[in-house]
């Protein structure tokens, strides 16, 4: 086979649940693996904060919308000669599958390298895979594709309940579930029929309850094929892979079991003919020693990346070299500078436990099962299970219920299952009742229950050096110690230290031992060799971000890669801290020395003390490697940047109000209170509407807009359970205003503004939900002139080193502070993205004492970000924004207007109002947004929309059909909804109300419908106008770098 | 129960110093041998029970080990062969369908001391670097019994020098799967039962042999084809048995594995040299010359062929370090491996080198 000159590399688009960083890390591994032979690389992917769509990465860069008719324009334009589709996640594969069958690949003589269209389709239709598993002799679970409810009902009864439900074409299991009788099927049924892609769902046998285990296979274009990694689900059957614990290598299999699954997973590997990596699902009953094929993901997956991370074996650069038409054995492993041809050998064992967003979405059920509502995961490295455990729950950053009653999580189980089932052994319960009531395997329940024993004597014995060891050897940290022991943290480190018990750290090499590794990763444990011999030559610790949650996605762990590459760059070596299996960040080169390792002020402090580096970068890694700074500069690391005091005045609400009034700089009116009375009084002198939040959050969380004492008095009720008594922050909430953000740099003297954006919402939805332009399109010179100031001001009063993101709001020419964050923001990739110039690199120079160069990036384009939300996931939640974050990703439009810029953002977040059959759309406003209803209307008809509304709304809409409420006549707005009618809702939901409103109602069938419903009259207008001026032209594709001029 | 039992303490002493102390388990004893890694992650009743370990010291590289327990099917033996082993930590329990009992009782029936909770991967780097060395380990309650000062000073072993192959081997013939449809001569020099197996799947009438069955006995059996077994030991030492395949050559086909395939070596010409610190485990590759397929497979050996005798191709290449891993010689219908396509424990790729000696018979 011919090698490409040019390859075309689809990306995964905007974070959201199911497809998260993962593939931009075999993304990112994929273009250098490629590049690395001379291959010119065109790449897209909508989603700014990503390190592929650096222009480093690749050749050929498009942020752009991730849809058939721009890739095909992409192509059209770029003429590459092959695509790889195995990259971006299901995204890219639907995408690939969709240019192929559409025949645009062979029009423009596309072909694939790596797995094929033939391959992708053999394991991704149901019927085909069956019809394969069948001629391999492989046992699957009896099953039935259907396209309809009936003889969906028929083939259940015929297979018998349980039954699981799984759309064909979609991600993470959206629209999937077990069902145990009829009357819960046909809904899930019906849900599934319109989520998949090709409107066909499988009716499978439940296997609930049995083991579930996966093998990472890579295969050769020569049919060499070989396990990278097995890994076994520690929460068995039913609960989808990505919600589950997952151990790495499988515990309870002997070899024979094992060899019986691998036979099985290269045997079905060779059947699909994949050309690449794929990952094999299988689910056994261990009681019989029978197994049966779950799926096969014939692409790049999560699973992959853990699997890539738990081995140190670049899964995704394997693949690309033998989509090049390399043989296994022919490919370096760069770890250890042997072949790629090897089955890792592990010499310890790995812990990936996934986190949920149930703090932001508390009306959320907890429960989880064959549909992912994980945002993104920890993993976490032992020589020991409890050891891996500990490290991984601690790395989870989760702030636990009080009480947890372990009958409420068990079974069905939820989010807290794993606590809940410590908390059974607290209280005695047996290892069989639990195994009974969970199916987890006894040999784990074992060993947590041993764990609970090794607590118990902590809390009991004398700590005496043996103990000590014994409970780190078993992953106690110090706090936990300190808690058992009724001492402080401090306390048990000094003691511990007393003891001569600290850390060793140990390579992750793929060989366990066998051969020296060149580019090795660490993580610690209690052991005699320290294989981390402190680096030589200048050197800065990165702390990094951890997990991926609401609020604190890729965007950070964005800016830490770049951290790493910057620090190159200026002749130092860095050192990376982090605990998240999908990203770049943890990636065996993006830093000189990687730990893997939790995010606590433990493990980062014991590296300190392993490294002794010239300073610790805390202002890159988000909320969690901020808070870290002030108690790791009072252990003795020098915090590099913004000083801590500064940190301090900027997240004490007290001091930043003197520093603001200092400055003469307008905050809106506030307040901190302390108990109810206290806010109570605050809100009547400030005013309703105020926002109140507890103090030191992290994406607004428990963030509310409250208009009366009473819902003040509720909110106090449950926001101080939130904070632990920390104060409640009240402001004043300022109505209809704009809201505006600066990201800059500061080196102490010079403040170089990256960019001044403007929310497209009015004040008051979160700045992480909110439509994002660049520049600001509303503000006067004058305006701007101001806010520039006010931001010098505040950076140099802060002894801002580093980065800074401020946020203003600007009502009737008077310009409102609302808050200074010291670190990187989220906005920092797109802001990076936008103006061609990295805000990291600058801030990590600055950091290093080095003066920010002259730059003046000039604008001659526009820059939209917006945003996805998992409401699609998380049943039971009201999809109206507010102060609370909630989005998990996002997307970026470029374009030479600001109309296009922003329909191309709505349009990669999903938000598709072209191609529709019949447009309807649905409209619903409070009564403050009616006055708009006129304009609306009139630019849905322009666009050929028929409009829909009750009388209220729409009854001086010419033309328009008015409908009854719901509950009041039929059809309503829910059945039009459902039946296909409406395919375009525009509600802006009134102030409060719950799950009983007719807009909750209309929103919910929206989503789950799967219609674009906008919720915001600024989001809606501007979008409308949008594509109206677009609708006469051609969309403007251009490569990223190419706007400028 | 496993949980039960006495709390031994354990000091692992090596040939240059090395000492190590940790938890006892198994028998409470001291043994000597020859200090080795294996990296599978799987299959260490396998490992515990394959002959070619005698007269070593295992170490398991994956760190939790009895997970699954011991069972009768894994066997490859009837006793636990290496004279020690050595893991991070211990399972204190057993959990799987086929399990009948741990690998404390296993190693105490069997009368091995086992020693776990040290730093086991250190031990790994020390080998790499250093080669493989004598090593004793002890496990006891008394401290004087685990001083590593005594014990360093009763480490006396000479791996090499030792023939442990006639201990490993039948003492007399035995015949597996009689009425079978192909007769096998199997040489036993420590034969793995998977071996055994894999012919008897294959409907062959397999009779074991102890190594110093002469060559005249062997034909007597008139079998139609000769599979020359893994085994311990150094294979340069085995002159008796270099003899002896000298002397069947020609007559019916053989298959040579492991030692087998170093035996065969030295027969015809060629040598073998110790490696460093040996090849085990069940994640190595190796080409298949003659397909160009690269295979999974299962190794253990310490021993490598140098140089293959003359009229022998090297059908089959380490990718890591590019030793001999298979030979054969067309004219004389022999064909040999280093490692083991019987894999248990490890991957099946292998299992077609049977089917080739079949065709052959």
């Amino acid at each position: 086979m011919k090698k490409p000159k040019k390859v075309l590399v689809i990306g995964s688009g905007p974070i959201v649940i199911g497809q998260s960083a993962e593939f931009d890390y075999s993304g990112v591994q994929a273009c250098r693996a490629l590049k690395e032979e001379g291959i010119q690389v065109v790449l897209v992917n909508s989603n700014p904060a990503t390190i592929q769509t650096d222009k480093d990465t690749a050749d050929f860069v498009y942020i752009e919308p991730l849809t058939c008719g721009v890739l095909e324009k992409i192509i059209a334009r770029e003429k590459p000669e092959a695509l790889m589709a195995t990259m971006g996640g299901q995204t890219a594969l639907n995408l690939a599958m969709e240019l192929h069958r559409s025949g645009i690949l062979k029009k423009h003589d596309v072909r694939f390298i790596g797995t094929g269209a033939e391959a992708i389709d053999m394991a991704e239709s149901r019927e085909r895979f069956n019809a394969l598993m069948n001629r391999l002799g492989m046992p699957i679970l009896p099953g039935k594709v259907v396209n309809d409810i009936a003889s969906g009902v028929k083939a259940a009864s015929a297979i018998g309940y349980p039954i699981i439900v799984r759309p064909s074409f979609t991600l993470g299991g959206t629209g999937g579930g077990t069902v145990y009788n009829e009357a819960d099927l046909c809904p899930l049924l019906e849900l599934a029929l319109r989520m998949s892609m090709t409107g066909e769902a499988l009716i499978e046998k439940s296997a609930i309850g049995w083991g579930e285990f996966e093998y990472e296979v890579v295969r050769d274009s020569f049919g060499n094929s070989q396990i990278i990694c097995n890994m076994e689900n520690i929460d068995p059957m039913g609960v989808h892979t990505g919600e589950s614990i997952v151990i790495a290598p499988s515990q309870t299999l002997s070899d024979a079991d094992h060899q019986m699954l691998r036979d099985a997973a290269l045997k079905i590997a060779e059947g699909v003919g994949i050309e690449g990596g794929c990952n094999v699902q299988f689910a056994m009953n261990q009681e019989t020693g029978k197994f049966t094929v779950i799926e096969v993901n014939p692409r790049l997956s999560r699973s992959s990346a853990l699997a890539s991370k738990a081995t140190g074996y670049p899964i995704a650069r394997v693949a690309t070299k033998i989509a090049l038409g390399y043989r296994l054995h022919e490919i370096r492993n760069a770890i250890t500078g042997t072949s790629a041809a090897f089955e890792p050998a592990l010499d310890y064992v790995v812990i990936k436990i996934p986190r949920w967003p149930f703090d932001k979405f508390p009306k959320t059920s907890r429960e989880i099962g064959t549909q992912m509502k994980s945002t993104g995961e920890v993993m976490s490295i032992g020589r020991t299970f409890p050891e891996a455990l500990n490290k991984a729950l601690r790395s989870l950053e989760v702030k636990l219920p009080k009480e947890i009653n372990p009958e409420e999580h068990l079974f069905p189980p939820t989010d807290l299952r794993i606590y809940a089932l410590i908390e059974s052994f607290r209280r005695g319960k047996s290892v069989d009742e639990l195994h009974s009531k969970t199916k987890i395997h006894r040999w784990f329940l074992r060993r947590i229950s041993d764990m609970v024993e090794v607590e118990r004597r902590i809390g009991k014995e004398k700590m005496g050096k043996a103990l000590m060891l014994e409970a780190k050897r078993a992953g106690f940290s110090d706090s936990q110690i300190a808690s058992l022991t009724s001492s402080d943290e401090l306390a048990v480190r000094t003691l511990r230290k007393s003891f001569g018990i600290i850390p060793t750290y140990k390579i992750v090499d793929s060989c366990a031992g066998e051969f020296e590794a060149i580019t090795p990763y660490y993580y610690s444990v209690y052991e005699d060799e320290n294989e981390a011999k402190p680096l030589v030559g200048r050197k800065v610790i990165v702390i990094g971000s951890g997990p991926i949650r609401i609020g604190q996605g890729i965007e950070f762990d964005y800016c830490c890669t770049h951290a790493a590459f910057a620090l190159r760059e200026l002749g130092y070596k860095s050192i990376m801290v982090n605990n998240n299996p999908e990203t770049v960040s943890t990636d065996f080169d993006t830093s000189d020395r990687l730990y893997f390792e939790p995010l606590t002020f433990e493990d980062v402090m014991n590296i300190i003390d392993n490294e002794s580096p010239e300073g610790v970068i805390v202002q890159l890694g988000g909320q969690t490697s901020i808070n870290l700074a002030e108690r790791l500069e009072k252990a003795g690391a020098r915090i590099l940047g913004t000083p801590t005091d500064g940190i301090d005045i900027a997240e004490d609400r007290e001091r930043f109000r003197e520093l603001a009034n200092r400055l003469g700089i307008p905050q809106p009116q506030n307040d901190t209170a302390t108990s109810e009375a206290e806010a109570l009084e605050a809100a009547s002198a400030i005013g309703y509407p105020i926002v109140v939040r507890p103090s030191y959050v992290i994406a607004g969380r428990g963030m509310e807009i409250v208009r009366s004492d009473e819902e003040l008095r509720r909110y106090i009720h449950e926001a101080v359970d939130l904070s632990q008594k920390r104060p409640v922050l009240i402001d004043k909430y300022i109505d209809n205003a704009i809201e505006c953000e600066v990201d800059a740099v500061s080196d102490g003297e010079t403040v170089f503004i990256g960019g001044l954006m403007e929310h497209i919402e009015p004040a008051g939805v979160h700045s992480g939900d909110a439509n994002i332009v660049l520049p600001a399109i509303r503000l006067s010179d004058k305006e701007k002139k101001t806010l520039i100031d006010y931001t010098q001001k505040i950076s140099k009063a802060l002894g801002i080193i580093g980065l800074v993101n401020i946020q203003f709001v600007v009502k009737e020419g008077t310009i409102f502070i609302l808050e200074a964050n010291p670190r990187a923001s989220r906005t920092v990739p797109f802001v990076s993205k936008a103006i061609g110039v990295q805000l990291t690199k600058l801030a990590v120079a600055a950091m290093l004492g080095e003066k920010l160069p002259k730059i003046n990036p000039k604008l001659n384009h526009y820059a939209v970000k917006s945003v996805v939300f998992p409401f699609l996931k998380l049943i039971g939640t009201d999809i109206k924004l507010g102060p609370e974050m909630r989005s998990t990703g996002e997307t970026m439009g470029i374009g030479k207007t600001f109309e296009v810029a922003y329909y191309k953002a709505l349009l990669a977040a999903g938000i598709r109002l072209d191609g529709n059959l019949a447009p309807n759309a649905f409209i619903s406003l409070r009564d403050e947004d009616k006055p708009h209803v006129p304009e609306l209307s009139e630019n849905l008809k322009k666009l050929g929309f028929g409009i829909y509304g009750t009388l209220g709304t729409v009854g001086g809409v010419e033309g328009a059909i008015p409908i009854p409420k719901i509950g009041m006549g039929h059809p309503d707005v829910v059945e039009l909804i459902e039946s296909g009618t409406i395919t375009l809702v525009i509600n802006t939901p009134t102030k409060g109300g719950g799950a009983n409103t007719d807009g909750y109602k209309i929103r919910r069938s929206s989503i789950r419908s799967n219609i674009p419903c906008i919720t915001n009259i600024s989001t809606a207008n501007e979008l409308l106008k949008a594509v109206l001026t677009l609708k006469k032209k051609e969309l403007d594709i251009r490569r990223a770098d190419e706007y400028a001029h | 129960m496993e949980r039960e039992r006495q709390r031994l303490r354990a000091t692992l002493v090596l040939k240059d110093g090395t000492t190590l102390q940790g938890i006892g388990f198994g028998a409470k004893t001291e043994m000597v041998g020859e200090l080795v890694f294996n990296t599978s992650m799987t299959g260490y009743q396998e490992a515990l029970t394959d002959p070619s370990y005698g007269g070593q010291i295992l170490l398991m590289t994956y760190p939790l080990v009895g997970n699954y327990g011991t069972n009768a099917a894994d066997k490859e033996s009837d006793h636990v062969q290496p004279s020690g082993f050595v893991i991070r930590e211990l399972s204190p329990d057993a959990e799987h369908r086929q399990s009948e009992g741990g690998i404390h009782s296993f190693l105490k029936d069997n009368g091995v001391p086992g020693i776990y909770g040290i730093d086991t991967r250190m031990v790994v780097r020390h080998i790499r670097d250093k080669g493989v060395m004598p090593a004793i380990l002890a496990t006891s309650d008394s401290e004087a019994a685990l001083d590593p000062k005594r014990l360093l000073s009763k480490l006396e072993f000479d791996y090499s020098s030792i023939d442990f192959v006639s201990k490993a081997s039948t003492k007399k013939p035995l015949v597996f799967n009689k009425g079978g449809k192909t007769r096998v001569a199997l040489i036993d020099y420590g034969v793995k039962m998977g071996i055994v197996r894999e012919l008897m799947k294959r409907k062959c009438e397999v009779h074991v042999l102890p190594s110093s069955t002469p060559a005249s006995d062997v034909r007597a059996l008139e079998p139609s084809g000769i599979l020359l077994s893994n085994g311990p030991g150094d294979p340069a030492m085995l002159a008796g048995a270099h003899r002896t395949i000298r002397e069947l050559e020609g007559d019916m086909p053989i298959f040579g594995i492991c030692l087998g395939h170093q035996l065969l070596a030295h027969a015809f010409g060629g040598d073998t040299y110790k490696l460093k610190f040996g090849h085990r485990g069940s994640n190595h590759a190796v080409l298949d010359n003659r397909s160009g397929r690269t295979l999974i497979t299962t190794q253990n050996h310490g021993f490598a062929v140098g140089r293959i005798p003359k009229g022998f191709e090297t059908t089959h290449t380490s990718v890591n370090d590019k030793s001999v891993e298979g030979m054969a010689d067309e004219k004389r219908r022999i064909i040999s491996v280093q490692y083991h396509p019987e894999a248990s424990p490890g991957p099946h790729d292998s299992l077609y080198l049977f089917d080739e000696f079949m065709k052959m018979m």
